[in-house]
């Protein structure tokens, strides 16, 4: 009798593993097929017809936004999460950082309802229907390692730098140091925005291709004669931000337009904001709105108008 | 197998008491059975996956321009999406590493089963299953933060002069094989051990008592006849060497260069982690064919071990 019962616990444990291995290569199977089918060329373009934006009342507002895109826009999206959440306790944001390109493919392919992107978007998305919002400007910093005693580049400089023509500090009246071009992997939105902003689409030579922005800084932090880009809400004083042209990478001066080195964040939607659920129409509202714009500047950002 | 089950049953009708299949005994076999097919549907999804995936990219930029040139430039104006640079850096890289690792392996394994005093065997052993037990990452943290700025020195004391000579900040092809030299030795020492181990003690003792010493038993002896047993382990170090990705993505720098010592380099496990997360369109569809290449090379490997395998089964046999 002991045993039978023992028996069947032992069976029902079996049943349940079994079971949980299939709800996992199920969910493994679906993951993989969204992630592996190309975005098809959107099913409506009809997204012109914007209908009027009626004056909303967001006061019972419920429901969920889903949001996945650029990892350069994890700070604002979580940040912009966390307060509207706050703000709308009914209402859940959940915000995924899979990279500019996969957060427009899905916002295409209509899985999320906001796709993230610190570039701007190209033709071909914008014909597939996706609608670009560009809710604040990330200005890009030239950093460093500490040992550089240069302070500042001229954009001539630092397109030299980046395309191998000069290899040592010495040669930018620094200290005899070589210098370690340190950049982003193919792909990613920094790198073209930098080499895009810069003028040197494709003839960079990098000794480093690092995949996240904390890389870049912890390996020009810790490599002598290393310099890199990134983020500017990111910069922090294990690294010198280097001036270009004169001008020091703030917020003031991106806003007036003095420092070439900036990028805008998209919060891409499929047709236009007026068209969307009412929880994403209120978190455009609420980006506008003065909460929001401190928001951005919270989070090392520059607002747009 | 059959035996096996045969006495299964034969004992659980015994408990039970009654003579049929139970409904209970049918259901345990029809789990067992959906549980082992499972594994084989896997297999099956993810070989036909890879290749959906992996040879539109092949039709569409052609073959040729993709194995065999070398410019690696995906998101360019006119992107080029040449591998070869890439393949090479994979082959020699893991080449190197087993080269580094194996001959380190096996001697640890022969002391281990043959050499080491006892306590101090008790202390070897444990470290090298910890070693089987750390997580790749973290031997990329460490080469990161050691082996990068040693190799940094290095290269500036090598290239002192040179004028063409990029400079990495240590991030090479060196640091990569020598992590992944240290991440394949639990694999090749502990089948190599068990290789040893299962040697029959009689030619041992046949070779020492014909006036051997013990160091010519071990090489002369012991380890060709325990060859089958390490070659496995060599294979599955090679497995293991060509398949990691997160450790060698911290230290190799991971831009596209011939494999050379000091250059940085990228494998096709690291072009995959680095840049899925941003690719689209064609260059996405070169990932996957990236993805096919170390598909078939992990084949390859896996075709040579079971080939080892029966081999060795073989011998056995004779």
């Amino acid at each position: 009798m002991k045993k039978n019962m023992m028996r069947a616990a032992a069976l029902a444990g079996v049943m349940t593993l079994a079971l949980g291995m299939f709800t996992a290569c199920g969910g493994n199977t679906d993951n993989t097929s969204a992630d592996g089918t190309t975005p098809a060329a959107a099913a409506d373009t009809s997204a012109d017809g914007a209908g009027e934006a009626a004056e909303n009342d967001y006061s019972n507002l419920s429901g969920k936004i889903s949001m996945s895109g650029s990892t350069s826009m994890q700070k604002l999206a979580q940040a912009l999460a966390e307060s509207f959440t706050a703000k709308y306790p009914g209402v859940t944001v959940t915000p995924e950082f899979t990279g500019s390109s996969a957060g427009i493919e899905a916002v295409t392919a209509g899985t999320v309802d906001i796709g993230n992107s610190s570039r701007n978007l190209t033709d071909s998305e914008k014909s597939a229907g996706v609608v670009e919002n560009i809710v604040a400007i990330d200005g890009i910093a030239v950093v460093t390692n500490k040992d550089v005693t240069v302070e500042d580049l001229t954009k001539q400089q630092l397109t030299d730098i980046y395309t191998g023509k000069n290899a040592n500090w010495s040669e930018l009246n620094g200290n005899d140091e070589a210098i370690v071009v340190i950049g982003r992997e193919a792909g990613s939105g920094t790198r073209g925005a930098f080499e895009e902003l810069l003028e040197v689409e494709d003839q960079c030579k990098y000794a480093n291709e690092l995949d996240s922005t904390g890389a870049v800084l912890a390996k020009v932090a810790s490599t002598p004669g290393a310099i890199g880009y990134v983020s500017l809400d990111v910069v922090d004083d294990t690294v010198n931000a280097m001036k270009l042209e004169g001008v020091e990478p703030t917020a003031e001066n991106i806003k007036a337009g003095s420092y070439f080195l900036c990028r805008p964040f998209v919060m891409a939607t499929k047709g236009e904001i007026s068209e969307q659920s009412e929880p994403v129409q209120a978190l455009f509202d609420y980006l506008k709105s003065d909460e929001g714009k401190a928001l951005v500047e919270q989070v090392g950002l520059i607002t747009v108008d | 197998m059959q035996m096996q089950n045969k006495n299964e049953k034969k004992q659980m009708s015994i408990i039970s008491g009654s003579a049929g299949r139970s409904a209970g005994e049918t259901a345990a076999q029809i789990i067992f059975t959906i549980c082992g097919v499972l594994a084989i549907v896997a297999v099956a999804i993810i070989t036909i996956y890879m290749i959906i995936n992996g040879t539109p990219a092949l039709a569409k930029v052609g073959i040729v321009k993709i194995l065999f040139e070398t410019t690696w430039a995906p998101t360019a104006d006119a992107p080029s999406y040449g591998i070869l640079y890439i393949i090479l850096t994979s082959i020699i890289g893991t080449a190197l590493a087993v080269l580094i690792g194996v001959p380190i392996g096996v001697l640890t394994a022969v002391f281990l089963a043959e050499t080491a005093p006892k306590k101090l065997a008790g202390i070897v052993r444990p470290a090298v299953e910890l070693l089987a037990g750390i997580p790749s990452v973290i031997y990329g943290l460490i080469g990161l933060m050691i082996l990068n700025p040693i190799m940094y020195k290095l290269e500036k004391i090598i290239f002192a002069g040179s004028s063409t000579h990029q400079y990495t900040g240590g991030s090479n092809l060196i640091s990569a094989v020598l992590v992944l030299a240290l991440m394949i030795l639990p694999t090749v020492i502990n089948i190599s051990e068990s290789a040893l181990r299962a040697l029959d003690p009689k030619l041992k003792f046949a070779s020492l008592a014909l006036g051997a010493s013990h160091e010519q038993t071990i090489f002369k002896v012991l380890l060709p006849a325990a060859k089958s047993g390490i070659a496995t382990a060599i294979v599955l170090g090679v497995g293991r060497a060509i398949g990691e990705a997160m450790a060698i993505t911290l230290v190799s720098g991971s831009s596209v260069n011939l494999p050379l010592p000091f250059n940085s380099v990228k494998f096709l496990t690291t072009a995959i982690v680095s840049e899925m997360g941003y690719a689209s369109g064609t260059h996405r569809q070169v990932l996957f064919t990236i993805g096919l290449v170390l598909f078939l090379f992990i084949m390859i490997v896996n075709g040579v071990l079971s080939a080892f395998l029966k081999k060795g089964a073989k011998e056995n046999e004779a």
